[in-house]
């Protein structure tokens, strides 16, 4: 049982971020998907999940400075926009599948949804015991 | 809140495929109007889209050439020359009987309308999905 509330939502706290950023990603390539030369873009989750997590683990150290900066400090938003891997290409150079796009969008809100159902869970949790009921 | 930058990127989307709609309607329209010379005979106009280049979350550092959204440069006119036919007995042809009709390709607008409004839905589908999650991360631990 973790003591303080940081702990208490675990990872869903920088994920729901994280599939917030990513929709928005996903959301531009559906809007450039008659855009000539536009290629599209993601994420690799993963990476920028661990990446986020780690930022967050940091603890932070003494300024003595205005000059000092906090390590690993970036907002907790690190992660590379990379290139999608076109199955086919088009004529006009436009990289975007509008159907992969789609599915990958729908993924992200359901997996934004399961993430929002979990925190609700422990909150729910947190006050009953709060509570004590 | 990245999730609300959604309904603009979304928004863009629509305005660029509503103002394709637009062009597709007017070259259609216009798709017999015949005139006397060919520099006054109304020529196919397409808008030329490109992505908006800017930093998503404000920038920083990796994130600075992302694109959000779309916007539309201009309207070109097609440069295919005009169909021209001989027709003496039509009051606006010109001295030698021939009258200027549009470079307008009927299958190639229709086409494009269809690619228009389809790229609408998927628009407006993704301003819906972000709107439920939105409102459903208000009312998270109610």
């Amino acid at each position: 049982m973790p003591i303080t509330l940081d702990g208490a939502f675990g990872v869903h706290e920088q994920a729901l971020g994280l599939y917030a950023h990513r929709a928005e990603i996903l959301a531009t390539n559906l809007a450039n998907a008659d855009t000539p030369n536009y290629r599209a873009r993601d994420i690799d989750f993963r990476a920028a999940l661990a990446s986020a997590q780690a930022a967050s683990d940091h603890t932070s150290v003494a300024v003595t400075h205005a000059n000092h900066i906090q390590p690993g400090t970036g907002g907790g938003d690190e992660y590379t926009l990379l290139y999608r891997n076109p199955p086919q290409t088009s004529l006009d150079g436009n990289t975007v599948d509008t159907q992969v796009e789609h599915a990958e969008f729908a993924q992200n809100a359901l997996r934004y949804s399961a993430s929002l159902t979990f925190l609700n869970g422990k909150i729910k949790g947190l006050m009953g015991a709060i509570r004590g009921e | 809140m990245s999730l609300l930058n959604i309904f603009d990127i979304a928004g863009s989307g629509m305005s660029a495929q509503s103002l394709r709609l637009n062009t597709t309607s007017s070259n259609l329209a216009n798709a017999e109007n015949a005139s006397s010379s060919a520099e006054q005979t109304y020529r196919a106009r397409h808008p030329v889209f490109a992505a908006v280049m800017g930093a998503l979350n404000g920038g920083s550092g990796l994130e600075q050439n992302a694109s959000r959204g779309v916007q539309v440069l201009g309207i070109v006119e097609s440069t295919t020359p005009v169909q021209s036919r001989y027709e003496p007995g039509n009051p606006q042809a010109d001295a030698n009987g021939y009258i200027y009709l549009p470079n307008i390709n009927m299958v190639e607008e229709m086409a494009n309308m269809i690619s228009a409004s389809r790229s609408y839905q998927s628009n407006v589908e993704v301003a819906n999905t972000s709107k439920q999650l939105l409102l459903k991360t208000l009312t998270l631990g109610q």
